[in-house]
């Protein structure tokens, strides 16, 4: 018999083949905390065929969206997205890299115009997916320290 | 190519083809006796251009008013954020919406990276970038390459060597780059803690050109058909006696440009404190004052492009 960790969810989302070892960064840029009103499980270091090892969050009652997707794919590319709904899987895809990246990051750079009061978003340009390279198309400030910068 | 000019926001010379720089500088070319008071010129007759300029300049902030006055128009603004609006602590986009609606191009220095093309995103006129804290200048390099072509003919195949403060110097990367795309062959010089940073260089270097990287001056000067020389900031060095030493070694003198070519022209962005000696001024090499006031030819032909008067 197969022996669960963790057990189903009826409702929500499953977030697999996360790079190991960044499951605790995905929980902060997708902005769970302790007043999160539903179950979250965190499993980190579980075996896996692709990767060798990687990590897993399981959030019941909510489904992400677009910007949360997008926040994860910053930080680790080949995550799967399981939606599901009554126990079974509704929707599964992997996270994609969008080509610009908008709202969802700080510049790195302090200097720049974007870390000012200014009614603007940030706004990157992706300039490599793999190592993720973002690059401000305000000051050109070039930064590959994603997770810092999620917002 | 030349129509795209209508209207676009000079921003970063990266937006810029090799072709679109090299109309620019025949415009410029083309602008020369008017921007020297030979001839006369109502090209922008009735055009406003704002001047917003939230950090001191002089040569930047006189070449535009000069190349706008020349060609027949006027300009309004500040040369210092105090008493405007801005102390109040508007934000630069509420300031850039306001004067674009007094105005029909809008000229901008400001202390902030990036703050021209914010600019650029809420002005519906043309902006031009007249430096935005450490990052972009680029009509102070059109008139860098301006001087060099008017004095060498040509910029590819010209051995430039840059010297000075190249890691924090906001001229010389952008410079750089553009010498990189016209191909020519680049050196460049300075103190150890104050090389091209690592990322520059690679960027370069994509661009299909293989610099040489140094602390030799003496030894680069010798080969150099353009020598481009940058101010080294006191403030960069925690022990003045180091500045002390460091500022002495990278000193351009007469003894210094003894073994240079006849035809090497010696380039500086202003000011400079005391990296180019006075005696330097007299010779055939010094090409620093043509070079600033280059500001006005270059300036006079992006602001007749923008504004639609000249193709």
């Amino acid at each position: 018999m197969k022996e669960f960790k963790v057990t189903p969810i009826r409702n929500g989302t499953v977030i697999d083949h996360i790079q190991v070892g960044t499951a605790l960064k995905v929980l902060r840029i997708i902005g769970v905390k302790e007043d999160v009103n539903s179950t979250v499980s965190v499993l980190m270091h579980v075996p896996s065929k692709k990767a060798g090892w990687k990590d897993i969050v399981k959030i019941e009652d909510r489904e992400l969206d677009p910007k949360e997707l997008d926040k994860i794919a910053l930080i680790s590319p080949d995550a799967t997205i399981n939606i599901i709904r009554d126990f079974n899987v509704a929707e599964k895809f992997v996270v994609e890299v969008p080509q610009k990246i908008v709202g969802i990051m700080k510049c790195s750079n302090p200097g720049c115009i974007t870390n000012k009061n200014e009614p603007v978003e940030p706004e990157f340009v992706v300039e490599s997916k793999k190592p993720i390279t973002l690059r401000c198309i305000y000051c050109d400030r070039v930064t590959t320290d994603i997770s810092e910068n999620v917002v | 190519m030349s129509e795209g000019f209508r209207g676009m926001d000079i921003v970063s010379i990266r937006d810029f083809s090799r072709a679109q720089i090299e109309h620019v500088l025949d415009v410029a070319e083309r602008m020369l006796p008017v921007a020297k008071g030979d001839e006369k010129s109502r090209l922008l007759e009735g055009k406003v251009l704002g001047s917003l300029f939230y950090e001191p300049s002089t040569r930047t902030r006189l070449s535009f008013d000069a190349a706008m006055t020349r060609l027949g128009g006027r300009t309004l603004g500040f040369d210092e954020p105090k008493g405007s609006s801005v102390a109040k602590g508007e934000t630069l986009a509420d300031t850039i919406r306001m004067v674009d609606a007094y105005c029909d191009a809008i000229v901008l220095r400001h202390p902030q990276e990036g703050a021209a093309r914010l600019a650029g995103h809420f002005a519906t006129k043309p902006v031009l970038n007249a430096g935005d804290g450490a990052g972009q200048h680029p009509t102070q390099t059109m008139l860098d390459l301006f001087t060099i072509r008017k004095s060498k003919g040509k910029i590819d195949g010209n051995h430039v060597v840059i010297v000075g403060d190249l890691k924090y110097g906001r001229t010389v990367h952008s410079l750089s780059e553009a010498l990189a795309m016209f191909g020519a062959q680049l050196t460049f010089v300075a103190p150890p803690t104050l090389q091209m940073p690592k990322e520059h260089l690679k960027h370069i270097q994509s661009m299909g050109i293989k610099p040489k990287s140094g602390t030799d001056l003496a030894e680069a000067v010798k080969d150099a058909d353009v020598l481009y020389v940058t101010r080294i900031q006191k403030e960069r060095f925690p022990d003045p006696a180091e500045y002390q030493k460091v500022a002495g070694a990278f000193t351009i003198d007469p003894a210094l440009l003894k073994d240079a070519k006849k035809d090497m022209i010696v380039m500086h962005p202003l000011p400079r404190v005391n990296e180019i000696s006075p005696d330097v001024d007299k010779t055939p090499h010094a090409k620093y004052f043509e070079q600033a006031f280059n500001g006005v030819p270059v300036r006079m032909a992006l602001l007749a492009m923008v504004l639609g008067a000249v193709e």
